[in-house]
């Protein structure tokens, strides 16, 4: 390539770009976390003055306490069908070959390739169609929709890596194929697996497009969020039920690297 | 029992195939499928303006209501010209970022930087936009700084100017990573191969690089590209007024005036368009680089 110096200084122009971009993706998210302990309710910046009281208010806050169940049932929930669902779609597509294979695969990525407001009202207008009432159990067909692809991208990709000589090796020593899936393939894929569940929590606990539509009377977490913005209502407590909502998604995605490793990037 | 069931199934793979398909393909094609197929064929339909029932008689009206009106053509307009700006912002934001990821950075760099973009992409989108909602606003944290280094206060907030940033920041870890990943795979000899060959650097951008991370550049762009145009949260909370993207518009006809003939008839225009970019992204070989 071109000579060391010029290489050098390539370098240091690229680099600095980096910190510029690193800039401006973290400096918000600390800007949104420092307002959590703001002592006005006017929200200017600086901040007017340190407090943690908000955090004791916002607990105390019947409707935030509500909300933060309810998505969390609605997180548990969708995780569940997601990994039953991804896992068992990721198999079939890593496994065998079957007509239309490739449209299925397809139309597993649907649901995060279109738009989500199409997702959601699709599901609003088909739910009204037949007559069925918004409840957290459409919240969850919605959440568990978009999730499956969540879990099958990172246990697909994990599959691909997986040395087929393996499971040849397991089956020429005797063992027969739910053998094999037990001792073999299982423990190979298993924190694939986990990491494409707590990446699923993670996105269900913070939707907001696709609830709107799926959910009736019931208010998840962001959609009380999105709420209280746009009525400029209670926003001291928005800032610390903000703060809590990308503490908790942050703690999934993170333990999720850690799951993978050094073997790949996360799956979204 | 239970040792001829399994005997069965493993003589026969394409039951084995169809026992672990049919469950994920069920739940598809019930909730799913069908459901976007619906939205189609609603978009066909009616709302009678007196009772608000839907009337299942086939018109075309919903759709020249919202290609003929001015108003929905500009919003339409805005939405993809937004969103196309968005996809070229974070294109030119991403590329020397995942450049240097992929050729200067040594592997722990490396590995720190993929964390560094994987934290926001996965953080809350809703306390994101927010984020930028306050740091826009009049009082917030830009014009803060603005003063503080002397410079005049702008007033952002509140504009399709917002929303660009809004979008190109909440969009831009979509696209550093497959454009990393499309880099990544390029071999050092290729590089040099082109050196020996007396091609300079920007000539090696230019020809050998470039054309081996555009399947990455558009796999990126369908993310950007895709999610910015079903968006109506961000025009919502840092758009002003007469900033409406087709999203808001699908929201107020879902959820306020409960005409989704109508909603669905203009939410198919997102999905013809994505469709057409898909197909071009295809060819492009985004679909193996995603």
């Amino acid at each position: 390539m071109a000579g060391p110096q010029t290489r050098r200084l390539t370098a240091t122009l690229l680099g600095s770009w980096v910190v510029l971009v690193l800039g401006f993706l973290f400096i918000p998210i600390i800007i949104i976390l420092t307002y959590a302990f703001d002592t006005s309710t006017i929200q200017g910046w600086p901040i007017a003055g340190f407090t943690t009281h908000w955090f004791v208010d916002t607990w105390a806050d019947e409707e935030v306490r509500e909300a933060f169940l309810l998505s969390t049932e609605v997180a548990l929930a969708a995780t569940l069908l997601a990994v039953l669902l991804g896992s068992l779609a990721a198999f079939a597509v890593y496994r065998f070959a079957f007509f239309g294979k490739e449209v299925f695969s397809f139309l597993l990525i649907l649901p995060i390739a279109l738009p989500g407001i199409i997702t959601g009202m699709a599901l609003n207008s088909y739910f009204v169609f037949w007559g069925i009432d918004l409840s957290i159990w459409t919240i969850i067909i919605g959440h568990a929709t978009f999730c499956i692809v969540i879990v099958y991208n990172n246990v697909i990709a994990r599959l691909r890596r997986l040395p087929s000589s393996w499971v040849e090796a397991s089956q020429d020593l005797g063992a027969g194929a739910f053998t094999t899936f037990r001792r073999i393939t299982l423990p190979m894929i298993a924190t694939s697996v986990g990491a494409g569940a707590l990446l699923a929590f993670a996105l269900s606990f913070d939707e907001v497009i696709v609830s709107t539509f799926t959910a009736g009377a019931q208010t998840t977490l962001p959609l009380w969020i999105f709420g209280a913005i746009r009525l400029g209502q209670k926003l001291p407590e928005v800032n610390v039920v903000v703060f809590g909502v990308i503490a908790i998604t942050l703690v999934p995605v993170i333990l999720a690297q850690k799951l993978i490793g050094d073997a790949g990037r996360l799956h979204k | 029992m239970k040792l001829a069931l399994a005997a069965l199934v493993w003589r026969r793979p394409w039951l084995r195939s169809l026992l672990l398909l049919s469950p994920p393909f069920a739940w598809f094609v019930a909730f799913y499928l069908a459901a976007l197929v619906a939205l189609f064929v609603s978009a066909f339909w009616q709302v009678d303006g007196f009772t608000g029932e839907i009337q299942e008689n086939w018109t075309f009206d919903n759709f020249r209501a919202v290609f003929g009106d001015e108003v929905y053509r500009r919003i339409g307009l805005r939405t993809i010209g937004i969103a196309a700006a968005v996809t070229l912002t974070d294109v030119l934001l991403a590329f020397p970022f995942a450049y240097f990821m992929a050729q200067f950075a040594g592997p722990k760099l490396r590995a720190a930087l993929m964390t560094a973009v994987m934290l926001p992409l996965w953080s809350s989108y809703l306390a994101r936009v927010y984020a930028w909602r306050l740091i826009l606003a009049h009082d917030g944290a830009l014009n803060w700084l603005l003063t503080e280094i002397g410079l005049p206060t702008l007033s952002v907030g509140y504009s399709n100017w917002a929303m660009w940033i809004v979008f190109s920041y909440l969009w831009l870890p979509f696209m550093i990573l497959p454009v990393y990943a499309g880099l990544e795979r390029i071999p050092q000899s290729l590089l040099e191969a082109s050196s020996d060959l007396g091609a300079g650097a920007w000539r090696t951008l230019r020809k050998v690089i470039l054309p081996l991370a555009l399947p990455g550049i558009a796999a990126g762009s369908i993310s950007c590209f895709s999610l910015t145009l079903g968006d109506y949260v961000t025009p919502m909370l840092v758009g002003g007024p007469g900033s409406d993207f087709i999203g808001n518009v699908v929201y107020v006809n879902v959820g306020v005036s409960n005409n989704v003939p109508f909603a669905a008839a203009f939410a198919t225009l997102p999905l013809v368009v994505i469709a057409i970019y898909l197909l071009i992204a295809r060819k492009l070989g985004a679909f193996e680089a995603m």
